[in-house]
């Protein structure tokens, strides 16, 4: 997917976005607003290079710009495998993208990601899964690794895998799997642009991801444990429990949790 | 003495609190509910202890990654209790606020047999730590498990204030097996364990500047720095700021320029002013700490937390 399509369907009233390396960095207009847009293409790998680059900007939209929102650009094959970048710390440099990207949001600025092409694993969590909302194209890949790979690794047959992955969101690639288990806000199609103002307009800075698998059906267990550790009365800190028991419909599954709990001493 | 590295994640975390308090003990409703249609093994815990307790007699909230369960990976129910203990703390009163969380980490990181779960679960851990960091409470992240901490769990590790390893311990992105099987054993020869810990080992680490402190892999010198981390991460802010990440940048842009050409650990460190680099494995936690505190590149921060480590690995108080 060429990211020059998909930015004049983003950006209709135009937009100064240059590609260096596979690194993507500009300005476009968004409606009434500048945007800065962030990201890389040609499904690169993630190195500690490019992991800087994307930080530097996002620093500098936080440094130079306050409150403007920020719009990532994702396509990657997931982080660079290579013996030097281990060495050189490759995972301090992506945790530092991920915490220019929190830090952005603590300053006000509205994060949208949008997976147009391929995310995979490393690459993805600490870029398009730090915004407040992330998107993905109907065509887009979403994966933690491809199959035979995880079949090796596993040791389940990748025959399992494969008929797994037909109709588990947890195994199958894919935007509508990880949108049914909170992971991708939502789809966006036709109307690029129209989406993106959506998108900006209603971004909260608060991580819902648990409580929409939750909804959506394709991740039932998360918010539940989430839920029950915030209801465990323990030591000190009864009161302020107390006032947490959430009231919805996993009342009851946490107040099993509890009893089981107590029961155990 | 007794080794942190072999103990179990349970033993860790009541050698290292006095009146551990575990939230959500193991029970059925804890199982993984992927692991069963692979036909894969589950645990009542799903290999993480959550809870709170008490470090030099301060309440602080802590967890505890199981390597011996799935090597620790991060699945669904996995994640969630990391989070949940992360959110439970933020929601904390000022003034029931835990002093601290403190992660003993021991993970490969995504539980692949979890997939696309474990991925959002380990994204929604990293947000969580972040999360914590902002509402006041320092985030100290404690390494030296067999299982290193890699992946996902080492990036994590990385958003935390303090990372306090072992030169046992390993911290890094991709396992070397995963990296020789992408990129060929000349790339990256996993079976070469002196290259492996040369790379990904405490000691390389630390000089980086990955991690704050260095112990020896003792639990009571593990409790010593653990109580020594937050005592140092509670006279500062605990927060994201611009000018702290601005200063990252500048560590991270500057450790690319000066090393970003050499081929192997040792190359960095005589660039670092190591004079014997290949005796470097060979020295005790508190020597190599004191090495490290001389050479002309250690920065003024990292002297400090220096110092501190080699108390911790000397006293041995209780």
């Amino acid at each position: 997917m060429e990211w020059q399509k998909i930015a004049a369907q983003l950006f209709p009233l135009g937009h100064q976005i240059i590609e260096q390396d596979q690194f993507l960095c500009g300005t476009a207009q968004a409606g009434d607003q500048v945007i800065s847009v962030i990201g890389t293409t040609g499904h690169t790998p993630i190195g500690v290079e490019i992991a800087l680059a994307q930080a530097r900007a996002v620093l500098a939209t936080v440094r130079d710009h306050p409150q403007r929102p920020i719009l990532l650009l994702v396509d990657t094959q997931g982080q660079r495998l290579r013996h030097r970048d281990e060495m050189l710390g490759i995972n301090s440099y992506m945790a530092h993208l991920g915490k220019c990207i929190e830090l952005a949001r603590q300053h006000g600025h509205t994060v949208i990601a949008l997976v147009y092409d391929q995310a995979l694993s490393g690459g993805f969590i600490t870029s398009g899964m730090m915004a407040d909302a992330c998107y993905a194209l109907p065509e887009a890949t979403i994966r933690v690794m491809g199959l035979p790979a995880m079949a090796r690794i596993t040791k389940v047959p990748e025959a399992v895998l494969t008929e797994l992955s037909k109709d588990n969101p947890v195994f199958a690639p894919g935007p509508k799997n990880y949108e049914r288990m909170g992971g991708i806000e939502s789809i966006w199609e036709h109307d690029l642009a129209a989406c993106l103002l959506q998108a900006l307009a209603t971004a909260t800075p608060e991580d819902t991801r648990s409580q929409q698998g939750l909804n959506r059906g394709g991740r039932l267990r998360a918010q539940n444990v989430i839920n029950a550790v915030a209801a465990v009365v323990a030591g000190p800190v009864i009161a302020q429990t107390q006032a947490n028991m959430p009231s919805s419909d996993q009342g009851q599954q946490i107040q099993q949790a509890q009893q089981s709990q107590q029961a155990r001493g | 003495m007794r080794s942190y590295l072999e103990a179990t994640a349970r033993q860790r975390i009541t050698a290292l609190l006095a009146h551990f308090e575990e939230f959500l003990p193991p029970a059925k409703e804890w199982i993984s509910p992927h692991l069963a249609q692979l036909n894969a093994s589950v645990s009542f815990d799903d290999g993480v202890i959550i809870g709170q307790g008490q470090l030099h007699g301060q309440t602080v909230y802590a967890a505890a990654q199981e390597g011996g369960f799935m090597g620790g990976a991060v699945g669904e129910v996995h994640g969630a209790k990391l989070v949940g203990l992360m959110r439970r703390a933020i929601a904390c009163a000022e003034n029931d606020k835990p002093a601290a969380l403190i992660l003993l980490a021991e993970s490969g990181g995504v539980r692949l047999h979890e997939a696309n779960a474990g991925l959002i679960a380990v994204s929604e851990v990293m947000r969580a730590v972040l999360a914590v960091r902002a509402a006041g409470i320092p985030v100290i992240v404690v390494i030296g498990g067999s299982n290193g901490c890699f992946g996902g769990m080492g990036i994590v590790a990385r958003c935390a204030n303090l990372v306090l390893m072992s030169e046992e311990a390993r911290l890094a992105m991709s396992g070397p097996e995963v990296i020789e099987t992408a990129s060929g054993v000349e790339e990256f020869d996993s079976r070469d364990r002196a290259l492996v810990w040369r790379t990904s080992g405490g000691k390389h680490r630390y000089l980086m500047g990955d991690c704050q402190m260095l112990v020896a892999d003792d639990i009571d010198a593990f409790r010593n720095a653990a109580q020594l981390a937050m005592a140092n991460c509670a006279q500062k802010n605990t927060a994201l700021t611009l000018d702290g990440l601005e200063a990252e940048q500048a560590m991270l842009a500057s450790r690319l320029a000066n090393y970003g050409n050499l081929q192997e650990p040792m190359d960095i460190w005589s660039a670092m002013g190591v004079a014997q680099p290949e005796q470097l494995a060979m020295l005790e936690a508190e020597a190599f700490v004191a090495l490290a505190a001389a050479l002309p590149v250690a920065s003024a921060t990292s002297a400090t937390t220096a110092t501190a480590a080699t108390t911790a690995t000397t006293t041995g108080v209780r």
